[in-house]
């Protein structure tokens, strides 16, 4: 990753060759260097998971991405269970932060007095400050509890959810609801409070003219703002996506670690991050190529959940032409 | 300062004692207006003088902000609008709001027109079409748009984004329109283009705008208000206002002696 040279000649001290000044060049060759920089990191970084990981796929060629073995004495190893647990416990964890910060940003803006959206905002802000690993002895210590005795009988038992194979298990308060839930939790405080923002951006006078259309406050929301600040929500909910998907500590600690592949929610299971900082300090030789394998598909997941988002993002706006 | 009701007009709107206060500044004492029906009124005045926080009580839009109120009354077909207990929603199927800067929402034109009559309409799809159609046509935008019906309303020009708001307000049959300032922000085309809807617009509903542009008043309304430091100082026929004013204050500000 070499960067390229930041001063390009030492040329004459004002009005170079086109004309422009010196230090209009020396901004120029900075902000190519700077933006250089990040598109070679992240080659580079694409490169060396690669290269570290090509044992593992040689070994095991697409298979790798299918079986759920994690054999260190058959030194057989597979990723499916890792990118199962990742996907399941994201997708809990947007399934119900999305519209809790949607709400909660809504909230804030629309609804609550001044006084009372300053001390929850403020409140929020807190939550999104703090370390990753507190929301894990935190999780370990009281949610998992709580969910044992509380969440998951009253889920299976009083609603009787328990016909759907998803919530029928051992109620251990481990698993990938918990982990999801933590999660959800997690990435709540960043997607409310950037939501938060959108919603202060929708220009006054586009509200009034909906709630003048007589238009709810609901509607307001659902229709005119949120269709106007869609860049922005959608920014919010791929950072709390990024966040769900690459967190390791918290999950860690509860969702308890264990290779298999579950349609039981309550059933413990892994992430790949989670796999990745359980094994890595004891791993070597093909254990630890296919770890380096893990990482290589998270990058591309995070990767793929970016263009996707991006695409998806262009088509909304050449559909309503519109917002921020 | 209101006049008698002339003989050949029905009240539309009759606004009594009406008081405006932000937090705890009061921004209009006691205005008195009867507002005609199938007329043009427009309401002129200095900047700050209090015409566009007098035209946003009769929807009652102010009150989206917490620390506005209004006291007093304001009767629309007799009916006290001010009451707490009407219906904002269908107060603002009955008085529809044109704002100073086009606000097509973030969707088709189609869609900015039916999203309105859906609110308060149950209506099939191919009822919506032809009301989006006749809309359109009632703000003299059908034959520009009627191509670019699945375009953004974003992508039209100015005075085209203005004219689709109009349409939006129209389609769901109001009595009132409400104009604030509505070619403020709109070329000169567009704006004469605008006016010319306006005196369209008045065989149907009863409208009431605000503006800054004298001539735009002169040029567009039946009556006049004029309006400073939040008292209504003269209110009466557009051509006797601006012709033969009696109050003072008026006289300086139509010639252009403040404002």
């Amino acid at each position: 990753m070499n960067k390229p040279a930041v001063f390009p000649q030492s040329g004459p001290a004002k009005g170079g060759p086109g004309g422009t000044p010196l230090s209009d060049k020396i901004f120029r060759w900075l902000a190519i260097g700077a933006a250089a920089l990040a598109g070679l990191l992240t080659i580079a970084f694409f490169l060396q998971l690669a290269w570290h990981s090509y044992p593992a796929f040689r070994e095991f060629g697409p298979g790798f991405l299918c079986s759920t073995q994690w054999d260190t004495a058959e030194q057989k190893f597979g990723a499916a269970f890792a990118i199962y647990g990742t996907l399941v416990t994201t997708a809990i964890a947007l399934l119900i932060a999305v519209p809790a910060a949607f709400l909660t940003a809504l909230f804030l803006v629309e609804i609550a007095p001044p006084l009372l959206s300053r001390v929850f905002g403020c409140a929020l802000d807190l939550l999104a400050a703090i370390p990753s690993v507190i929301y894990g002895m935190w999780g370990l210590f009281v949610f998992v509890p709580f969910m044992q005795t509380h969440v998951q009988p009253f889920l299976s038992d009083t609603l009787g959810l328990s016909v759907i194979p998803l919530f029928d298990g051992p109620m251990t308060g481990f698993g990938f609801l918990t982990a999801g839930l933590v999660l959800a939790l997690m990435s709540l405080p960043f997607m409310s409070a950037i939501m938060r923002d959108v919603f202060r951006m929708v220009p006054a006078v586009v509200k009034e003219s909906a709630y003048g259309t007589g238009a709810t406050t609901w509607e307001v929301a659902r229709d005119v703002t949120m269709r106007y600040g869609m860049q922005g929500l959608l920014g919010a909910v791929f950072l709390g996506l990024g966040r769900a998907v690459g967190e390791t500590m918290a999950v860690l600690f509860i969702i308890g670690n264990s290779e298999v592949i579950s349609l039981s929610l309550y059933d413990s299971g892994a992430t790949i991050a989670s796999v990745l900082a359980n094994k890595f300090a004891e791993a070597e030789g093909l254990a630890k190529s296919s770890l380096f394998a893990l990482g290589l598909i998270l990058l591309c997941i995070t990767f793929a959940i970016q263009i996707f988002g991006q695409l998806w993002l262009r088509k909304i706006r050449k559909n309503s032409g519109g917002g921020l | 300062m209101t006049t008698d009701s002339p003989i050949d007009e029905q009240v539309k709107i009759s606004v009594r004692h009406l008081n405006f206060y932000y937090g705890n500044h009061q921004a209009l004492f006691d205005n008195n207006i009867e507002i005609y029906r199938n007329r043009v009124t427009a309401v002129i005045g200095p900047s700050g003088c209090g015409k566009s926080t007098h035209l946003r009580i009769y929807n009652r839009i102010y009150q989206l902000y917490r620390d506005q109120r209004a006291e007093g009354e304001i009767r629309i077909d007799g009916q006290n609008i001010l009451d707490p207990s009407m219906d904002l929603l269908e107060l603002r199927r009955k008085v529809g709001m044109i704002f100073q800067k086009p606000t097509p929402f973030p969707m088709s034109v189609f869609d900015n027109i039916a999203y309105g009559l859906k609110l308060h309409y149950k209506l099939r799809r191919s009822e919506i079409a032809d009301r989006v159609e006749e809309s359109l046509r009632g703000a003299a935008l059908w034959d520009e748009v009627k191509d670019k019906l699945r375009k953004p309303g974003t992508a039209l020009s100015g005075g085209q984004q203005q004219r689709l708001c109009i349409a939006r307000a129209i389609a769901i049959r109001p009595e009132v329109l409400l104009m604030d300032e509505p070619t403020s922000a709109i070329d000169p085309i567009g704006t004469s283009k605008v006016e010319d809807l306006i005196g369209e617009l008045k065989k149907e509903f009863t409208i009431v705008i605000v503006t800054h542009n004298m001539q735009q008043a002169a040029r567009v309304s039946d009556y006049t208000g004029f309006f400073y430091k939040g008292v209504i100082v003269e209110y009466g026929k557009t051509s006797e206002l601006f012709t033969k004013p009696k109050q003072k204050k008026t006289e300086d500000y139509i010639t252009g002696r403040f404002g």
